[in-house]
């Protein structure tokens, strides 16, 4: 199952498969570790429900919604 | 003695200032990188008859431009060829840390991995082979601990080694065959039209086919790169129609495959995560309901701890510089010479020293919060509502809120954004938030026109300072910052301990810093007031024969639609440019009420530049009947929005000097805070009358 980053639940994780669009923030992202390939894990939601915070190659990011809709995830 | 250039790089919050630091001890120097606002450390220390010069690079993730900070650093890299580069690294977090390194390595830099924070990565459960890392890269892995002497001396031996014997890395990178393929003809075409690049070749490549506009511009300049760009977009067209992605992704794709292959053979993972103690501190701390309070409870101590501590010190150095003055004056007798030295020189020393405590003690707090890890939870939690309200940072709550204390040490707190443009939309707000030394100037207006509904009256300019901002700030984004694009991406580094060397010498730094640099300026600018206060010789100080007083008089005329043309309330302004408080004072001085009582005397315990008072000048009725007989309350509140909104003082400006590292800001700064002013206190004195007030 295919689900967009943003739509993740808390807790939930998966694979990343494709980036969207094609923005300066997406070369960012990647070089941060969001490459494809990769685990991805959300670990919480700010409480005012954005950004979020993901567990990317062991380490710990935080991103806006706002990106993480072009990221999509592979759910096993 | 060999002398040997090193840099230090690393990832941000890896412990770089810590080696810094360690290594320099205070034999260090912070200035800034030519022509930005980017910090740049440098020192030198002696190791075994080797004189080393260190600079610390920015905190960067990669070498992209994709900040002015990434670009410093490469072209330090690229231009400077310092003799080694010592690359620090978080043990911990070893796969995005190495992804620098990678880069580096593509530079052809003559790098040493210090890994750092071991400790951690044992925690972790994590196994590094640096043997075999070692082995892998062509470059000496050396296992330090920033924080003590682990591994320091090790550490100095290897840096003096690899100085007289370079590393060859650039073979040891791999890319995948597509990439390496088309970056070898890219290379082919440089080395034949342009070879003289001071540049490896391949880099060149690399950066070309990743669309890095810095180095296409420099290629372009030589004047024979038309065969090398027209090869690279033939490449790129070919990347996506052959992978449906670009080259740039394909090539970040294949750096990180590169180092996950580094990885896979030199560290063991345990096979599942251990739950960290940073995520049991962050399930609190960002918790749903107990994030905010948590994050408002951790603002109110540092606002408390900085004005509660840091203002009465600050009064005591005013008070210890008025006496200072005072006792001047009484054994040097009256004259030109004594006003010099009392009202300009120890005027405006003191009113540089004043700042002193305040800052000291901010920077301490702050910098416990930075090395703790809280402010980037911080960030986190206040992101969305800073973007949504003012399209800023979660970072940018912090300066605001200092604001409300002072202006300086809010723009000095600005420096904890990365994103330059947020740096600088949030140093133009930040004087809107209205600080401690507009409230003298409320009171005595509140007392004498509001006393009904005092506490409304000031809360209604609080808001207005606010609101103000957030308009501002709009404004500023859609035209001055347009296509600023700043996303929220940013690491949330574990929870550590901060060490007391490193909150002190951060602490010391800022406030040497703004004492240098800030604080001559704040002196010049005292002076150069003084001195048109004072002149022609003979004149009372600040009267309306002196200079400043014939100024006033000329520009009243201009404060007439807004409520307040007297020449009067126009020195005030001018005066409140020193400092916002002095308004007061100086109403008292031209009136000849408050403060010591007495006459018109030029003597020094009157001049405008002082603030203490007998009794407070909200309870002097003289002063009272004064306000009442110049303003209306209409023309008062216009007044009191006027100074709310215009000029920041001095300082504040001088602080955005100091941190733009140009006067381009501050003047932008002055001139459109001056209109904003003017702007909002003519639609309320104008907008007052047609209602009637």
């Amino acid at each position: 199952m295919i689900k967009t980053l943003n739509n993740l639940e808390k807790g939930e994780n998966g694979v990343i498969r494709a980036f969207k669009g094609n923005s300066e923030v997406k070369k960012h992202l990647m070089e941060m570790g969001l490459v494809r390939g990769s685990d991805v894990k959300v670990e919480r939601v700010a409480p005012l429900g954005d950004p979020i915070e993901v567990k990317i190659k062991g380490y710990s990011l935080s991103l806006r919604k706002e990106e993480a809709k072009q990221i999509e995830i592979e759910i096993k | 003695m060999d002398k040997i250039k090193i840099a230090l790089a690393g990832n941000p919050n890896v412990g770089k200032s810590t080696l810094f630091n360690r290594l320099t001890g205070m034999r260090q120097h912070v200035g800034n990188w030519p022509g930005k606002t980017v910090e740049k450390k440098e020192g030198t220390f002696q190791y075994n008859h080797h004189e080393i010069e260190v600079v610390d690079l920015p905190g960067n993730y990669s070498l992209t431009a994709y900040s002015v900070e990434e670009v410093v650093s490469r072209d330090y890299i690229v231009g400077e060829k310092p003799d080694v580069i010592v690359n620090i690294i978080d043990a911990a977090n070893l796969e995005r840390n190495l992804y620098l390194t990678v880069q580096m390595m593509e530079l052809g830099a003559n790098l040493v991995l210090a890994l750092n924070m071991n400790k951690f990565a044992r925690e972790k459960g994590l196994k590094i082979n640096k043997n075999e890392l070692s082995e892998l890269l062509g470059v000496p892995v050396i296992e330090i601990e920033a924080v003590d002497k682990t591994g320091s001396d090790e550490l100095l031996k290897t840096i003096v080694k690899v100085s007289k014997s370079p590393n060859v890395v650039l073979d040891r990178l791999e890319y995948g065959n597509e990439v390496s393929e088309h970056m070898e003809q890219i290379e082919k075409i440089i080395d034949q039209d342009i070879p003289q690049l001071d540049a490896p070749s391949s880099w060149i490549a690399l950066k070309l086919m990743e669309d890095d506009p810095e180095i296409i511009k420099k290629i372009e300049e030589t004047g024979k790169g038309q065969r090398v760009l027209k090869e690279v977009k033939k490449i790129q067209r070919h990347f996506n129609d052959v992978f449906g992605d670009d080259a740039d992704a394909a090539i970040t794709d294949a750096r990180y495959g590169f180092i996950a292959g580094l990885v896979s053979e030199s560290v063991k993972k345990p096979k599942i995560d251990k739950v960290t103690r940073s995520d049991l501190i962050d399930r609190i701390v960002t918790h749903k309901y107990l994030g905010i309070p948590i994050f408002l409870l951790i603002m109110w101590f540092t606002f408390q701890i900085t004005f509660t501590v840091g203002d009465p010190l600050g009064g005591y150095i005013e008070e210890g510089f008025a006496w200072l003055g005072e006792t001047l004056a009484a054994s040097m007798g009256e004259g030109f010479l004594t006003s010099f030295i009392v009202d300009g020189i120890i005027g405006g020393v003191g009113g540089v020293l004043v700042f002193v405590p305040l800052i000291f003690i901010l920077f301490l707090i702050l910098s416990i919060l930075e090395d703790s890890g809280y402010l980037a939870r911080a960030a986190f939690v206040m992101d969305r509502f800073m973007h949504k309200l003012v399209g800023l940072h979660g970072k940018s709550f912090i300066p605001m809120i200092l604001g409300f204390g002072c202006a300086v040490p809010g723009i000095m707190a600005t420096r904890t954004l990365e994103n330059e443009k947020d740096r600088l939309l949030t140093m133009l707000i930040v004087p809107f938030m209205s600080c401690s030394a507009r409230l003298p100037v409320y009171a005595l207006i509140v007392a004498a026109f509001f006393s009904a509904y005092q506490g409304w009256v000031i809360f209604s300019l609080y808001l207005l300072g606010i609101v103000v901002a957030i308009i501002v700030a709009a404004i500023f984004k859609k035209t001055i910052f347009k296509g600023m694009s700043a996303p929220f991406v940013m690491e949330l580094p574990p929870y550590r301990i901060p060490t007391v060397k490193g909150a002190i010498i951060h602490m010391w730094e800022r406030g040497v810093l703004f004492l240098k640099k800030a604080g001559t300026i704040i002196l010049a600018l005292s002076v150069v007031i003084w001195a048109l206060s004072s002149l022609p010789v003979g004149v009372e100080y600040g009267s309306q024969e002196s200079v400043t007083g014939q100024i006033g008089t000329v520009l009243s005329p201009i404060f007439e639609p807004l409520g307040f043309g007297e020449w009067q309330a126009t020195v005030a302004i001018i005066y409140g440019f020193l400092a916002k408080e002095v308004v007061v004072s100086t109403f008292g001085t031209l009136y000849g009420i408050g403060g010591d009582g007495g006459g018109g005397e030029a003597s020094a315990d009157e001049a405008p530049a002082e603030t203490e008072e007998e009794t407070a000048p909200e309870e002097d009725p003289g002063f009272i009947a004064v306000m009442q007989e110049l303003f209306t309350p209409l023309s008062a509140y216009a007044y009191m929005v006027f100074v709310l909104l215009y000029i920041p003082c001095l300082a504040t400006l001088a602080a955005i000097r100091r941190e733009t590292n140009s006067w381009k800001w501050p003047t932008f700064a002055a001139v459109y805070t001056f209109v904003v002013a003017y702007v909002v206190s003519f639609v309320i004195y104008q907008g007052g009358l047609i209602l009637g007030f």
